[in-house]
């Protein structure tokens, strides 16, 4: 037990951050490099202007057709990737950690805000997870990794917050906290929380093409 | 799970017997149809490919973008989505077994199943293009022969004599004279000025007129005599601008046509091309062409006819005597609004020309494709039924501006009038079709 806590507070931290960094890097260089070779129809209608425009509607909640028109999904995955990043940044534990290894701090979120935050990107995961199963249209378009995946971001969130009520366990629940985050950050370049790392570009290349080229709204 | 599983194999096909699709499936074996999307892959699919297939999360946003999965109660094979699952993401699954039937079920979905209208971009929260995808897919078929029979026919017109209706080059010389002639006994000076030197306008527009509907060369003629434009057409092919080829997967092909169109153009130094009120002819030469020959933007300035008229009113060139006064809605061209924001310059034409104007809704950049867009209607009458079946939200949209109503459609572009007539027939709207040009002729001071 002790020796897997040091492995998890120790070098799979290392681990987690540079696969993450690196595989962030890689997989959007490597995407880059084929756009001038394969697409190059992308850097020449790419427009900056058009590109912020785009991502602007789709970033301010309500500012999309698509978003007025599923208020209650847009007002939960709002919700839920605000607190999904905030949270972890700014968790006063977190911040305290980071302090005590590197002496860099910042400042932390109040212990109940970071509670309640926690609390909401868990109800986000499930809403995400019956909605999933409940609605014919997404169920269809369902792998298994989809499923994987609302699990694999859920879990730091459970753990974190059972290690910290202190509940039956916490100890264990302590470290699965460290290795599921960890597992979770290693994750996001390679599985389909790449999303993140891709939306600009999908989104600021639609919003260009639509934009510069076709002179039409995106959303 | 078992229930979706069910469904992917009963709903194959819909029962649809297709030359082109079932013939050219039969021919080829699982290996190499994977050898071929493969390839494809390897040569043509790069980042957007990627990124596309990498970043779509699932989420089922884009499904009551389009109007097949809303017009056919939801079902989930139909959503934009839906669609990408069953095509492209088992050709990017290198496990996955790409054998006879699934050709001929990809075939299907993305030549009859998918317009091409890019609605479904503007509502996915990554801008996901699922008509790039489709397109991408539907270039496979092409190299691997399976292509519906009916499209097929207008590329291989497209190939032989570089108008998609088989028109024979005396044909078209003779069809400009003879409305020539017609228009003169109405207006006695005008002229079809044929390969006229550095005219201002090179005139273009698709096969279908020539073959079926010359009398719209003859309204276009009368507009721009009044409108004392300086024109041309050519005599040599070039003049159609349209192009089935893109549709079908056979870029080689769409570069030649869009090659000799700005050609003619060149040749004959025009200023500028206008084209006629063909939204999908646009989209090749304005969106597609300049891509596919490695342009950024066309060669030359280009215009299509509602931006044209838009100007001849705007610099009063042209007198309306009465405004038409039966109420009009307009339906919003996917390829030139979606894809080229003419929504507006549409609605000032139609508020010179037209005393009362009921909007659809939506409309604009968020109006639902006539369903025959994208060459759906071009793979002709094995799927006209469910085409039409597929656009039920269509008539929806249209009977409600009806209610208020509307009593005329108008459509600037051909191949929404090759849908929309269907629509209106299918589910009995009583609603008549024009064109803006219909309207601009009717009404204009023409001595
Ligand atoms: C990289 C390794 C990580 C370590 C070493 C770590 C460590 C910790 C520790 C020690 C706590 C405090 C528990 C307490 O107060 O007793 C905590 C809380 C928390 N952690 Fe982490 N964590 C890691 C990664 C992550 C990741 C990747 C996420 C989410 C994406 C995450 C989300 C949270 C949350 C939400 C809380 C607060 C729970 C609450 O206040 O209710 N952690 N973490
Ligand atoms: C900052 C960049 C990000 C953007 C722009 C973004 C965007 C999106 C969008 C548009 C959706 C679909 C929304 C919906 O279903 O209503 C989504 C879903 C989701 N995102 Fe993100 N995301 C980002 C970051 C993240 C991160 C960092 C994670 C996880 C660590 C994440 C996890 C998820 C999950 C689990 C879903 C739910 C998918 C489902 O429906 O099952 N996202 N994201
Ligand atoms: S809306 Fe976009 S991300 Fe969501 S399922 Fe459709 S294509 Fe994928
Ligand atoms: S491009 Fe149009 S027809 Fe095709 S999936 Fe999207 S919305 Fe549907
Ligand atoms: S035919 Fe008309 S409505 Fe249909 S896709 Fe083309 S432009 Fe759009």
């Amino acid at each position: 037990m002790h020796e897997l806590y040091k492995l998890a507070s120790g070098i799979f931290v290392w681990i987690a951050i540079l696969g993450f960094a690196a595989g962030m890097i890689g997989r959007l260089a490597h995407l880059a490099l084929t756009a001038r070779k394969k697409d190059p129809v992308v850097y020449q209608y790419f427009s900056l202007y058009y590109a912020l425009r785009s991502m602007l509607h789709w970033i301010i909640p309500f500012a999309s057709t698509g978003m007025r028109a599923h208020p209650v999904i847009t007002i939960a995955a709002f919700v839920f990737h605000i607190c999904l990043i905030v949270t972890p940044l700014f968790a006063a534990a977190h911040v305290i950690l980071v302090m005590e290894s590197w002496n860099v701090a910042w400042w932390h979120l109040p212990d109940p805000a970071a509670d309640v935050m926690t609390v909401l990107v868990i109800l986000g995961c499930l809403f995400f997870l019956i909605r999933r199963i409940a609605q014919e249209h997404v169920r269809y378009l369902s792998t298994a990794g989809d499923f994987v995946l609302i699990a694999l971001v859920a879990a730091p969130f459970v753990t974190g917050f059972w290690t910290y009520h202190q509940w039956y366990g916490y100890e264990t629940a302590g470290i699965l906290h460290m290795l599921s985050g960890e597992l979770m950050l290693l994750c996001l370049p390679f599985t389909r929380l790449f999303h993140m790392a891709l939306w600009p570009f999908t989104r600021g290349y639609a919003g260009s093409e639509f934009g510069s080229l076709r002179h039409a709204r995106d959303w | 799970m078992n229930q979706n599983n069910q469904k992917d194999t009963a709903n194959n096909k819909n029962g649809i017997y297709d030359v082109g699709i079932d013939k050219g499936a039969s021919r080829l074996t699982p290996e190499k149809i994977r050898k071929v999307f493969d390839a494809l892959v390897e040569t043509e699919g790069g980042a957007r490919l990627r990124a596309y297939t990498n970043a779509c999360v699932h989420c089922g946003l884009c499904s009551d973008a389009c109007h097949h999965f809303l017009s056919k109660d939801n079902d989930p094979r139909l959503s934009p989505a839906g669609k990408v699952k069953q095509t492209i993401s088992r050709i990017l699954n290198k496990k996955a077994k790409l054998d006879v039937d699934f050709v001929k079920q990809a075939c299907e979905t993305v030549f009859t199943e998918c317009n091409l209208c890019r609605r479904c971009v503007i509502y996915c929260p990554f801008g996901i293009d699922v008509a790039y995808l489709m397109l991408f897919v539907r270039r496979g078929c092409h190299q691997l022969g399976v292509v519906p029979q009916y499209i097929q026919d207008t590329a291989h017109s497209h190939a032989s004599t570089f108008n998609q209706m088989w028109v024979r080059d005396d044909e078209w010389i003779d069809t400009l004279q003879w409305q020539e002639e017609e228009a003169r006994d109405e207006i006695p000076d005008l002229r079809i000025p044929i390969d006229k030197k550095g005219a201002d306008i090179f005139y273009s527009l698709i096969g279908p007129e020539p073959k079926f509907r010359a009398q719209l060369i003859y309204q276009m003629a009368v507009i721009f005599h009044m409108a004392g434009a300086d024109w041309t057409l050519p005599s040599a092919p070039g003049w159609d601008n349209s192009d089935m080829c893109m549709f079908t997967g056979d870029m080689e092909m769409t570069a030649r046509l869009k090659k000799i169109h700005f050609e003619a153009a060149m040749d004959l130094k025009a200023k500028r091309i206008v084209m006629g009120e063909c939204g999908h002819a646009f989209r090749s030469v304005y969106d597609v062409g300049n891509r596919t020959l490695g342009w950024k933007m066309p060669p030359l300035p280009m215009v299509h006819a509602i931006e044209f008229y838009a100007e001849i009113f705007r610099e009063k060139r042209i007198e309306i005597l009465e405004k038409f006064d039966r109420p009009v809605t307009l339906h919003d061209p996917c390829n030139i609004v979606r894809g080229r924001g003419l929504g507006d310059e549409a609605r000032y034409v139609i508020n010179e020309t037209c005393s009362t104007f009921i909007e659809l809704e939506p409309n604009r950049e968020h109006n639902f494709c006539c369903g025959a867009g994208g060459g759906v209607i071009n793979c002709g009458p094995p799927f006209k039924n469910k085409r039409v079946e597929s656009n039920r939200v269509k008539a929806d949209q249209l009977a409600a501006a009806r209610d208020k109503g509307a009593e005329v459609l108008i459509a600037p572009c051909h191949n929404c009038h090759g849908g929309l007539e269907d629509v209106i027939h299918h589910y009995e709207l009583g609603l008549e079709l024009k064109f803006l040009g219909d309207i601009i002729y009717e009404c204009m001071k023409k001595e």
